[in-house]
């Protein structure tokens, strides 16, 4: 086995008690990295030299005995969470020489605690996107089959940790943009409750529905970083003063069976993929094989969880994109001189097709005449939405059901994909407008073609620690198929 | 045709505060290098969110209850959304359709005619300001522009007036009334040379018959009283004139040109701007609890209407005295300090409003760094109660203590100034004058009694002003029965 393989928290045991080196680790990732990474085209930069120098003065770190918690740990970072003096771009040619001189909290707080950064992954152009072939600069593959998408707009990072290009990744989730990727890289992918997690210093595509995911290959190595980067941030006025627990103390042999369990039969319509119910069905046997007690519910406003997503994501977008004006940073076309011409150029030039769209759709959203008829009825749907959680949550500790209605559909665009494509964040999108958590596992995979399949967990307001618990004994219960790898022979 | 002018003010007041209002910059920004006073949040950067200051809500609602308004208890933070360079998100964060307050007033006293007024406030709301753009220039041609963001995310306060002032001057008289109030509040330091103090004007006419509001015209950078007060007289006549010529005035922005006297046109406000307003996602809404409130407002320190009452009552000063005292903070201070030792009020008073703002107006030296300490004054007036000189040289000893920040007594002692109270010493100067002046000794005593001044006058340029008039006077009557 390569040390890239390993999980996170099996790589801190050995690295802590010295049974391998941080440079042995990262050099073999690297190694990794040099024979996939030009087919799957996962990183939009890779920290090479700095990640060696840092591997090596980890070293003699933990020699001396100086050993910080993450202990040198390779760590991917989604290309729109700022690292002090690394380019920065979202995936679009506007940010294109964007160096910030500041970290994100998140970014401080895993370099603090001793993570090496790999390299900045790909992602849909401003996470804007379900697919991460929006990307101004290279279309990610799938290590399952790489005719088809990972998911997005996480994609980067979910390739780079279910490739062994890392052993741990950053995303950001705004409608399902970790969980999606997971889903179709068959990894972990967990958003937390919105500000459970400082935003500060990760670029906003749309300020209330951003939360920042963890992507990694085991559930506990998902609590261990989630103890890393949780918890209330003075830079972020949104971040919870809620205390952080000990997330790890959730992967235990405590079993579930006092949990009750909600599906809602809104996940289970007609557009929901056989096989994709067929292994969502076997974890809820599995559930009910552990005791968990399972009904079925409903979500009555989940029809128009898209509607109002798409105004609320669009709307707020339009404003956040508003301050790349080729002033400051980033891409600036000259123009003929004029301030407005200049404007003009540059965000034509900058931003791509997939982002223009929904910049336009977003400002009509927020014009004077259109705002109480968009705006403010997204926001209503907003809280029938919030409600309908909140009164399952009442009775239930937990709501289950596929990640995704589809598994990884093919990057050639067909008509009949279109719609497909819609589809891939229906069930993630409810959640982030209701501001829960929520985590996505490997459930199995389709028969025919050995893809990836998704279960989501979602969790009460703050209640990650039931999510992992379930997601850690399911892990355990579904230990064979977890250990099926995508062949990386390409 | 009978027509009434109608004025809206919107004021922004800079909040004097240490940080600004969503970061942890210094607000001392003016005449730093450019740029210096900066930080991810207030440059916009990608990923930098914004944190309110509380001490900006604290001058807020300090201002608010000044102004009699009523006081939102939930306030809502809005976006407004357009492009401009020295706005480096691409939109400010301001508040809408829930400020910080609403419904206040402000009383103005009118002199002519006669009459206290209400103005009604409309609404209040705290904001960002914006950065500066610096154009570059060669040899008169553009050459590219510079942006400062020093200024950027410093606190605003945005003071909406209701259309009820009726002319130029009681705008003015508004104007100067808030800003001794913000003054006194310390909330601003109301400048508006350097623009912590600015105003736009809403102005139309309305035809007194037809009850209608005329078009109005939106006035923007005048950056002075006075140049408040031309722009508004300008655009008063520019519109009765376009009225009575049968024209319309036009919906626009007008800019005062302080070099021209004219307000020219800058903007039509026919295609109004979309500012797109809605929630600001990265702050929460702020909820104000009414202890907060309470505790603002017993904080609240003696505003200039009722510091005009105390002065009036305890030194019995006259109204316009008391007035002139308050009007501004400093001078009402310095009185005070001044009175703790001296109790004839009435002539420090004069001697402040008279002397020492002559003196400090023509040397442009604040009130506050005046040369002349209160308690140098009041020496100087006692050396006048006791006598020990004139009041003629009392002048002339007060300029040179403003000129050399030496006590009276000391300046006193040197000159030789002391007041000659010695009946011998005069008796013979007046001896000499008499003497001198056998024609105007004559004129008195045939009568014309006006003659006898001429003789004091002499008396007194003889002992340099060091002789007491009255007792000059007198002794020369006494002399001239002699012979
Ligand atoms: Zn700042």
């Amino acid at each position: 086995m390569q040390l890239n393989e390993l999980k996170a928290v099996d790589y801190l045991n050995m690295v802590k008690s010295r049974e391998i080196s941080v440079e042995e680790v990262v050099r073999d990732i690297f190694q990794q990295i040099d024979r996939i990474e030009h087919t799957l085209k996962a990183y939009l930069f890779i920290n090479l030299e700095e990640a060696l120098s840092e591997a090596k003065k980890m070293d003699r770190r933990i020699k001396d005995n100086d050993i910080p918690p993450l202990a040198g740990l390779p760590v991917a970072i989604k290309d729109n969470i700022c690292i002090k003096g690394m380019e920065t771009t979202c995936a679009s040619r506007i940010l294109k020489g964007f160096i910030p001189p500041y970290d994100a909290t998140v970014t401080s707080r895993i370099k603090d605690a001793g993570a090496i950064i790999i390299g900045k992954t790909n992602l849909d152009e401003f996470s804007m996107g379900s697919t991460t072939k929006n990307s101004a600069f290279q279309v990610t593959l799938n290590p399952w089959d790489i005719n088809r998408v990972p998911g997005g707009s996480s994609g980067g990072s979910a390739v780079t940790v279910a490739s062994h290009e890392t052993l741990i990744a950053l995303g950001t989730d705004t409608g399902g943009s970790v969980r999606v990727p997971a889903s179709f890289c068959g990894i972990v992918g967990i958003k937390p409750t919105y500000g459970r997690i400082s935003r500060y210093g990760v670029i906003s595509s749309s300020s209330s529905l951003d939360q920042v995911g963890i992507l990694s290959k085991g559930v506990k190595d998902t609590a261990m970083l989630m103890n890393i980067i949780s918890g209330y941030d003075p830079l972020d006025s949104t971040s919870s003063h809620i205390s952080v627990p000990d997330f790890l103390l959730s992967c235990t042999g405590e079993g579930i069976k006092d949990l009750k369990f909600a599906v809602p039969k809104e996940f289970f319509k007609q557009e929901l993929n056989i096989e994709v119910k067929e292994r969502v069905a076997d974890s809820l046997n599995k559930i009910l094989k552990l005791g968990g007690e399972i009904e079925e519910i409903s979500l009555p406003n989940l029809e128009y969880a898209l509607s109002a997503y798409s105004i609320i994501a669009m709307a707020e977008a339009s404003s956040n994109l508003a301050k790349f004006d080729g002033i400051q940073y980033g891409l600036r076309m000259e123009g003929s001189g004029d301030l407005e011409d200049m404007y003009l150029k540059t965000r034509s030039e900058g931003f791509g097709s997939e982002v223009k769209r929904r910049l336009i759709l977003g400002t009509y959203f927020l014009s004077s005449g259109h705002y109480e008829d968009y705006y403010l009825k997204a926001k209503k749907i907003r809280n029938l939405i919030r409600k309908d959680f909140e009164n399952i949550f009442q009775k239930y500790d937990l709501i289950i059901g596929p990640t995704t209605p589809i598994p990884p559909f093919e990057i050639e665009e067909r008509i009949d994909n279109q719609l497909t494509m819609l589809l891939a964040d229906t069930y993630t999108i409810p959640v982030n407008l209701a501001g829960l958590p929520a985590l996505s596992i490997n459930c199995g995979f389709t028969s025919k073609e050995r893809l990836p399949v998704g279960l989501q967990i979602i969790g009460g307001p703050f209640q990650e620690e039931k999510m992992l618990r379930v997601a850690y004994n399911l892990e355990q219960e579904l230990k064979e198929i977890n250990t099926v790898e995508p062949n990386l022979l390409f | 045709m009978e027509s009434n002018t109608v004025i809206g003010l919107e004021i922004h007041i800079q909040l004097l505060t240490d940080s600004k209002i969503f970061c942890n910059c210094s607000t001392d920004y003016i005449d730093r290098e450019p740029n210096s006073h900066t930080c991810p949040v207030c440059l916009g950067l990608p990923g930098a969110l914004p944190v309110l200051n509380k001490k900006v809500v604290e001058l807020a609602l300090k201002t608010a209850l000044a102004l009699n308004c009523h006081i939102n208890r939930t306030n809502i933070f809005h976006r407004k959304h357009y492009f401009y360079p020295d706005l480096p998100k691409g939109y400010q964060i301001s508040q809408h359709d829930q400020p910080l307050a609403v419904n206040g007033f402000l009383e103005i006293e009118m002199e002519e005619p006669l009459e206290n007024k209400k103005i009604r406030i409309n609404r209040i709301h705290m904001e960002e300001d914006a950065g500066k753009l610096i154009h570059l220039e060669k040899d008169g041609a553009a050459v590219c522009s510079l942006v400062d963001y020093n200024r950027s995310g410093i606190p605003l306060l945005e003071i909406v007036t209701e259309p009820d002032i009726q002319s130029p001057q009681e705008a003015i008289v508004f104007l100067q009334k808030l800003r001794n109030i913000v003054q006194y509040l310390g909330v601003c330091d109301g400048n508006l040379e350097s623009g912590s103090m600015r105003c736009d004007a809403n102005i139309s006419i309305r035809e007194e018959n037809s009850g209608r509001l005329g078009t109005k015209t939106e006035i923007k950078n005048m950056n002075s009283f006075k140049a408040i007060k031309e722009a508004l007289d300008y655009e008063v006549m520019r519109q009765r004139k376009l009225i009575e010529q049968g024209d319309k005035v036009s919906q626009e922005t007008r800019r005062w040109d302080e070099e021209s006297g004219e307000t020219v046109f800058m903007r039509s406000k026919e295609r109004a701007q979309d500012y797109r307003y809605f929630p600001e996602p990265d702050l929460l809404p702020l909820t104000i609890e009414q202890s907060w409130i309470d505790g603002i407002k017993k904080n609240i320190p003696e505003l200039p209407a009722e510091r005009k009452e105390r002065f009036m009552v305890d030194y019995h000063l006259s109204g316009y005295d008391a007035n002139r005292l308050v009007e501004v903070k400093p001078l009402g201070d310095y009185f005070e300090k001044a009175a703790k030792s001296y109790n004839n009020y009435k002539k420090l008073a004069n001697w402040i409003l008279g002397e020492l703002l002559h003196y400090l107006g023509e040397e442009n030296i604040g009130m506050e760094k005046s040369p002349v300490s209160p308690s140098a004054l009041v020496g100087l007036l006692k050396l006048i109660d006791q006598d020990v000189i004139s009041v003629k040289i009392a002048k002339n000893i007060f300029e040179q203590m403003f000129k050399t920040g030496q006590s009276a007594a000391v300046l006193v002692q040197n000159s030789g100034f002391t007041q000659i109270s010695n009946e011998k010493e005069i008796d013979g100067i007046i001896r000499i004058v008499l003497r001198d002046n056998p024609e105007t000794v004559q004129d008195f005593a045939s009568g014309k009694e006006k003659a006898i001044h001429f003789l004091v006058g002499q008396v007194m340029r003889h002992t340099k002003g060091r002789a007491q008039p009255d007792m000059v006077l007198n002794l020369i009557k006494e002399r001239i029965t002699e012979i």
